[in-house]
């Protein structure tokens, strides 16, 4: 019997083994969901920067509020601009989606589940991957996303990117690494020419919170799941030594 | 009162229903007096788990539907309307899109066990053919299911599956159009898949199911030595190797339950998208018949399928490859409903066949896995190379039976279950 059910909890491993594939991106991020602050900043970075053309259709400010710990008076205040939407609403833009297109050459998309449909590595690289490119109608150009029609809303935080060629820390697509300094040689290397508002540090920190955010609004029941997992699997445990003993009970008399 | 040869209960509520229904008669003829073989194996657990899941699927189909909203405008953001503002919401929806990689993953390790002990042979070649017709009523109903989201993979796999009908000569295009009922997938597509999926399918299904589990209870279980347990019985006309299946495979069974919901409970609270591979990336978006998605592939219970289709590169006859492969594919679900008259041998069990058929399950298997890989894959000529070759082992592992089967050499098969 115990043989049995290893056999039966090897044949379904290899379900849950299935690991998600690489993405392809410089830099990789790893949301946490826990870190209130973070999300929160990320919200605030979200509604500054990014909701002007980008809605969350999906996502309720006060869903958010709920989840993230903010207070809905704060909320209202700092978050919610348009005087169309409520608390209640989920984050909507004013922009329809023909003047987007028309505007942009392409309709910004809603971001509610971009960090499904991408992931949150791929967010974060795109974020920090802009640069100067004077041959492109925005003036920038992202080595994540090539010829976007978004220009770098954050420039004014980051500064102006370029490429230049360098040795590097990060690893650059297509660079080799010098075994000696263990650095990337590349003339793809992005670097910060003109200083913004931020420093670099501070930058990638930002942007990782704006990802967090984005990540948890792509699925906000993964806090939910987190926190019932844990007591679901043990009641299952507890269930199957309980059923295990009283099978070998009842199985006492077959020989 | 009644038909005074059934058994009945001695007094009580039980007698009065009794007298009006075989209530006792049915539990004890299907549980409590249905003698299964004590030898069951690990193996032996799909079947309730089967059932499990058919069970989950329609508890939770049955609460989503109360949430989710048919149509083409309403029917992505519906779903992440259960995701976020339904109590419990993601949790149903999880379980449900989940559910149907376990029922998949259960069901063809119960296929597999069938083809590994002889199930399906004399006399339960109705068993096995109620169990394929199951297998193809799910297969329709998992695929009508994968619409409803209307996310970019529901649409384009919908419409790569649907546009094979096309290649069929004369009728093709017609056909395709009639499946539809549109000049493209529409939110008319849509509400008959819905209709098909809530209420037509799982009917059948049900159906099927009972049949299947009538069908088996008729002539007995198999077991891994595949010999027939009636032949033993002991004086009071009970086989001798036979346990009642109440209690003893009620409750071993709900051992093999908790060990199959602590990893169907893992996935749904930390790997609800199994990596992309049960929830697809680009089924994120919403479905836009213009934006066609870099790479389509169907979820991988149907993969191993959708990778003979694909090895199908060839014109023949007349026939184009795409017709060809259409063909391929249907044949490789058909020859398994008569597999109980392919297989010639004398035994049931692979424990007692030759080595030719342990080689050939072993190859069967592996091309059944391989196929199932590349069918996730984009296409590269090697890919398809190797996916002939699998094709080609697929299809000879059920049409050489015949031959294998008579002419290698058995081993005996004892008296008694070996366990």
């Amino acid at each position: 019997m115990k043989k049995q059910l290893f056999a039966l909890l090897f044949a379904l491993v290899p379900v849950t083994a299935m690991a998600a594939p690489a993405a392809d991106v410089p830099y990789s991020m790893e949301p946490d969901l826990h870190d209130k602050a973070s999300l929160q900043n990320g919200m605030k970075l979200y509604v500054n920067y990014c909701m002007g053309c980008h809605s969350l259709e999906h996502q309720r400010f006060a869903r958010a509020a709920e989840d993230l710990d903010m207070p809905q008076d704060l909320v209202e205040e700092n978050l919610i601009f348009s005087p169309e939407l409520g608390f209640n609403d989920q984050m909507h833009i004013a922009m329809n989606e023909e003047d987007g297109a028309t505007w942009f050459g392409v309709a910004p998309p809603d971001l509610t589940l971009e960090s499904r449909v991408r992931s949150p590595s791929w967010i974060y690289s795109y974020l920090l991957s802009f640069y100067k490119d004077p041959s492109t109608g925005t003036g920038v150009n992202n080595a994540v996303f090539p010829l976007v029609a978004m220009p770098n809303v954050l420039e004014p935080l980051q500064g102006v990117q370029e490429k230049v060629c360098a040795a590097t820390d990060k690893p650059v697509e297509g660079a080799e690494l010098d075994p000696l300094t263990g650095k990337y040689q590349s003339c793809e290397t992005l670097q910060v020419t003109q200083p913004g508002e931020m420093e670099p540090e501070e930058f990638e920190a930002a942007v990782y919170d704006l990802t967090n955010f984005l990540a948890y609004a792509g699925e906000p029941s993964k806090l939910q799941a987190q926190s019932l997992g844990p007591k679901v699997l043990i009641f299952i445990f507890i269930f199957g030594v309980i059923s295990y003993l009283l099978k070998r009970e009842y199985w006492r008399d077959v020989h | 009162m009644g038909n005074p040869n059934k058994v009945k209960a001695e007094r009580g509520f039980m007698r009065w229903v009794d007298d009006r229904f075989p209530a006792t008669q049915m539990w004890q003829d299907h549980m409590a007096k249905y003698y299964a073989p004590k030898n069951f194996n690990f193996w032996y657990f799909f079947g309730s788990l089967a059932l499990l899941m058919l069970v989950n699927q329609i508890l939770t189909g049955v609460w989503l539907t109360m949430s989710y909203n048919p149509s083409a405008e309403g029917a992505f953001a519906s779903v992440e309307y259960i995701m976020r503002d339904v109590e419990w919401g993601w949790l149903i929806r999880y379980m449900h899109s989940t559910g149907a990689t376990a029922f998949f993953a259960v069901v063809y390790l119960h296929m597999f066990r069938g083809l590994l002990y002889g199930s399906y042979k004399a006399p339960r070649e109705l068993v096995w053919i109620f169990g394929m017709a199951i297998y193809l009523a799910l297969m329709a109903e998992a695929f009508m299911g994968y619409l409803l989201p209307w996310g970019q993979m529901s649409y384009w796999g919908a419409q790569v599956i649907i546009s094979l009908f096309s290649a069929i000569p004369v009728i093709g295009p017609d056909l395709t159009q009639w499946i539809r009922g549109d000049f493209l997938i529409s939110g008319i597509t849509l509400n008959r898949f819905f209709a098909l999926h809530v209420v037509a399918l799982p009917i059948v299904i049900l159906a099927l199911v009972v049949l299947h589990i009538i069908a088996l209870h008729e002539v007995g279980s198999n077991n891994p030595d595949g010999i027939d347990i009636k032949k033993k019985k002991d004086e009071s006309g009970k086989p001798l190797d036979g346990i009642p299946f109440h209690p003893y495979y009620t409750v071993k069974d709900l051992v093999g339950v908790a060990v199959f919901l602590f990893v169907f409970c893992v996935v749904i609270f930390y790997f609800p998208e199994g990596g992309g591979y049960f929830l697809e990336k680009p089924n994120f978006q919403p479905a836009d018949p213009l934006t066609t998605p870099d790479h389509i592939a169907p979820v991988w219970y149907f993969t191993p399928f959708y990778a003979i289709l694909r090895a199908i590169t060839f014109s023949l006859f007349g026939l184009d490859a795409k017709f060809l492969g259409v063909i391929f594919m249907g044949a490789a679900i058909a020859v398994l409903f008569v597999l109980p008259w392919l297989d010639r041998s004398p035994v049931r069990s692979m424990r007692y066949k030759g080595w030719m058929s342990k080689v050939m399950l072993t190859l069967f298997a592996i091309s059944f896995l391989i196929l199932g890989v590349l069918g996730v894959l984009p296409v590269t000529e090697g890919r398809t190379l190797l996916s002939q070759v699998c094709t080609v082992i697929y299809f000879a592992f059920f049409l050489l039976m015949p031959f294998y089967t008579r002419l290698e050499k058995t081993k005996p098969v004892p008296e008694r279950v070996t366990g």
